[in-house]
């Protein structure tokens, strides 16, 4: 299905938010994410389904001030 | 020194990552500066983050995440959940901005992610303006720090209102305050810890200076000197001179 992960439309064949991380080549990666605009918590990925058109965002570190 | 949420610092300095030339001259400012916290952020992942945090976490200070670039209420609480699931701290710095040009906080967002955040388990460092009425409000909300800005975010003016943030460090003295934003000199922050504050957060000030590892060195020494100067009880200022040396024994020449 077509999903939006940082604002790129992707193609996905993951039912959930953590299939599709790790799809994505995140599933190690210290990242948080967020499902539009609610946060997932990590132990919630696996059971957080997505439907075509979900905007994904997965957040990393990054600097700040 | 007043504590954070429990933490005494070491020093009064904290530090933004951002803006470096490089991320070694970022860990040689870090060590000049001998800051005792790091803020940080979070972006969209794009290669860089985990490399980005293993520097970071190197540095063996304490990690405030911040919610820069909020302007609702509602995407800073969803940014802190975030963050803390990331940093794995309860310390959120609060930014809900209101204006894009001054980048002041939007008082009525700032509070009301405040107190959900605050009913959420976070440790809210608010980033506030020296209004207060808008502090009291906060402090009622739960927050337990509180972090007026000296200048706009980025601006290098100094502390803009010193009228406003003695007023407010009088108000609420079991409150922690940080100095947050628009430090540019070392003598702003030497002034702010004068003033008896607990500490200050600057990014811009060292990262885009010429040699941002000696500023860092000169801001680490001016807040340790503002912070021994506040302590040592400072003279009243007088309007007219008073001799130092003594009158008495002058010769008659």
């Amino acid at each position: 299905m077509r999903i939006e992960v940082n604002g790129d439309a992707r193609e996905v064949t993951g039912a959930t938010v953590a299939a599709a991380l790790e799809e994505l080549g995140w599933r190690e990666a210290r990242v948080a994410t967020a499902l539009n605009g609610a946060f997932v918590p990590k132990a919630a990925r696996a059971d957080t389904r997505l439907t075509a058109g979900d905007r994904l965002e997965v957040l990393a570190p990054m600097q700040g001030g | 020194m007043r504590s954070f949420y429990g933490v005494t610092l070491n020093t009064p300095l904290m530090l933004g990552t951002a803006q470096y030339p490089s991320p070694a001259i970022m860990a040689e400012a870090f060590g000049a500066s001998k800051a005792s916290v790091a803020t940080v952020s979070l972006r969209r992942e794009g290669g860089q983050g985990q490399a980005f945090w293993d520097i970071i976490r190197g540095f063996g200070v304490h990690i405030l995440p911040n919610t820069a670039g909020c302007y609702s209420a509602r995407e800073a609480i969803t940014t802190a959940q975030m963050a803390r699931e990331v940093f794995e701290t309860n310390w959120i710095k609060l930014e809900v901005i209101g204006h894009a040009d001054t980048l002041q906080p939007d008082p009525f967002g700032l509070l009301a992610a405040t107190e959900a955040l605050a009913a959420d388990g976070f440790e809210v460092f608010p980033y506030t303006t020296e209004d207060q009425v808008l502090a009291q409000r906060l402090l009622d909300a739960g927050a337990r720090v509180l972090m007026p800005w000296g200048a706009p975010i980025g601006s290098g003016l100094g502390l803009n209102n010193r009228y406003g943030l003695k007023t407010l460090r009088a108000a609420f003295p079991d409150a922690p305050m940080v100095i947050d934003a628009g430090l540019g000199l070392p003598s702003h922050a030497a002034d702010a810890m004068e003033m008896g504050f607990d500490a200050v957060l600057l990014n811009t000030a060292v990262a885009q200076a010429g040699d941002p590892v000696a500023m860092a060195r000169a801001f680490a020494m001016a807040a340790q000197a503002g912070a021994l100067a506040h302590g040592a009880d400072p003279m009243a200022p007088r309007a007219m001179a008073a001799p130092s040396t003594p009158v008495i024994g002058k010769a008659w020449l």
